[in-house]
């Protein structure tokens, strides 16, 4: 569903990603694996547009979409949640969620009933979705950010870290989602440094070192491989 | 002083900064850039009602064609001095907008005259009428009146529209704007239509004080926009209403109690009331929302 071939990404003279290709199949959970500074985040940004790629090719379906904004990927069927996880802090819970619908604005009905089912997965969000989002805590921005992300009823969701500083509770909530997520038919493509919990629900792993693939394979060998390399990995295996 | 006076006056210059600096503000939240030829917008308006002062209309018409041409004229500066440049760098658009500013004020001279010409007012404008035991120009009431209305309109704009609550999305994160799938260019265009219809409106009711239009008009709007939105909080546009507002008060204080002979050294003193409030807060009296890098 989604091929990446030699993809390659500078900041100035730092090459961050250095000729990576990967493969995620329609329905599968990917995980991308890696230290700090690995490339993988700047692989994400790539797919989804947010920075431009200076070589290789990204293909959506077989077209080829390398090079497309961020907002042609989103209609494309491509939703991404960065690390930063950017909830709008002044608008409120529910006005993040229309946003995230904006590419649907003339399916309101639609829109309507996705947040309702947003709603009753994350009754959170429902208690407070006339307050500002910034006045969520990091775990309910995630789910907010998560959930604003399917509202473009994305084929393929990029999730960049989402268990980033959250409280191991909350880490495990945000995991159970993730699972539900592939469960329902979703494509996805994580990044992660929490290598066991992602492994765990993830079908195939790459592991990223200095901005190139190191390994791939299936989760379970990844994650046998994963202790002997914890070193590098960054998290206790 | 009449306290009545003083508060009409107040609120009749601080409704018109208050458009000026929201216009200012709506394109500077999006692309923290200050658009330099945001003047000529309101010069264009006036030139506009002059060219057209001639074709019999109804003023309301004529006022009309102003407002568009200044939407017209705001679009382009967006598709002609920002969008070749937006992506290169922050510099290159500084200057292209200064380049088209310069360019539509010497098109001016050139085309037209370097001197005042005549813009059509109705005759309600120069009228005076008694209000509440005082006696004050019909004008500085409509005044009051548009402002209300448009900060009425802009405010349900922002609030209860998608293209509204989207513009607001990407005033604070741009990138994450576009990762929702709202296009870049149809916000940005939108801020500057947004910007061109308050530039217009302004231009109607900032010339209706002097009746006439020279190429040079857009400097002091562009001036009064760009103070009011420092003290207001450049990244809020409640802060640019408030700044426009309170420079109106400091404009009007002065106005009233300055001596005579000081009087022409006005400007002196706003400014270094300018300068205590921007060393009481330096980001402005209203706080923008908290995140948001320049694209």
């Amino acid at each position: 569903m989604l091929d990446i071939e030699s993809l390659e990404v500078s900041y100035g003279a730092v090459r961050a990603v250095r000729g990576v290709s990967l493969g995620v199949r329609k329905g599968e959970l990917v995980t991308l694996l890696g230290a700090n500074g690995a490339g993988k985040s700047s692989t994400l940004m790539a797919i989804a547009g947010a920075v431009r790629a200076t070589a290789g090719r990204v293909r959506l379906d077989g077209a080829d979409v390398t090079g497309a904004t961020p907002e042609n990927m989103v209609r494309r069927g491509v939703a991404a949640v960065p690390e930063t996880r950017d909830v709008f802090p002044d608008l409120t819970v529910a006005q993040n969620l229309q946003l995230g619908a904006f590419t649907r604005r003339r399916d309101q009905a639609g829109v309507i009933h996705d947040r309702e089912t947003h709603f009753t997965h994350f009754p959170i969000l429902a208690e407070r979705q006339h307050l500002p989002a910034g006045n969520l805590s990091g775990g309910e921005q995630q789910m907010l950010v998560i959930a604003r992300a399917l509202m473009s009823r994305p084929s393929v969701l990029l999730l960049d870290e989402p268990s980033l500083g959250l409280a191991p509770i909350v880490v495990d909530q945000i995991f159970d989602m993730i699972g539900s997520l592939k469960d329902s038919g979703l494509t996805i493509l994580l990044v992660e440094q929490n290598a066991a919990k992602a492994l765990a629900v993830s079908d195939r792993a790459y592991v990223m070192r200095l901005g190139r693939i190191e390994a791939e394979g299936p989760a379970s060998e990844i994650a046998a491989a994963t202790e002997l390399k914890s070193l590098y990995l960054g998290a206790e295996p | 002083m009449n306290p009545v006076q003083f508060v009409l006056d107040v609120l009749s210059l601080g409704g018109a900064y208050a458009l000026m600096a929201l216009g200012l503000v709506i394109v500077y939240g999006i692309l923290r850039l200050v658009n330099f030829a945001y003047g000529e917008l309101i010069m264009v308006s006036g030139y506009t009602m002059f060219l057209v002062s001639g074709s019999g209309f109804p003023w309301l018409v004529m006022a009309g064609c102003g407002v568009v041409m200044a939407i017209a004229a705001g679009i382009a500066t967006d598709y002609l001095a920002f969008r070749p440049v937006r992506a290169k760098s922050v510099t290159a658009v500084l200057i292209t907008s200064f380049a088209f500013s310069t360019l539509l004020q010497n098109a001016a001279l050139l085309f037209i005259s370097p001197r005042p010409r005549a813009v059509p007012l109705p005759e309600l404008f120069s009228r005076t009428v008694e209000f509440a035991g005082v006696i004050t120009p019909v004008r500085n009431l409509i005044t009051i009146a548009v402002a209300v209305v448009m900060l009425g309109i802009f405010s349900w704009l922002m609030r209860s529209t998608a293209l509204g609550i989207a513009m607001r999305a990407a005033a604070t994160n741009f990138r994450m704007a576009r990762m929702m799938g709202i296009p870049a260019n149809l916000i940005i265009s939108a801020a500057f239509a947004i910007s061109g219809l308050l530039a217009g409106t302004v231009a109607i009711l900032w010339i209706g004080r002097i009746g006439t239009v020279v190429p040079g008009i857009g400097l002091e709007p562009l001036l009064i926009a760009f103070i009011a939105t420092v003290i207001g909080g450049m990244r809020s546009l409640p802060g640019a209403v408030v700044g426009g507002f309170l420079l109106a008060l400091i404009d009007t204080s002065l106005n009233y109690t300055l001596p005579q002979d000081l009087l022409k050294f006005r400007d002196a003193f706003t400014f270094s009331l300018v300068i205590l409030i921007l060393l009481w807060r330096p980001e402005g009296i209203v706080r923008g929302p908290a995140s948001g890098q320049r694209t």
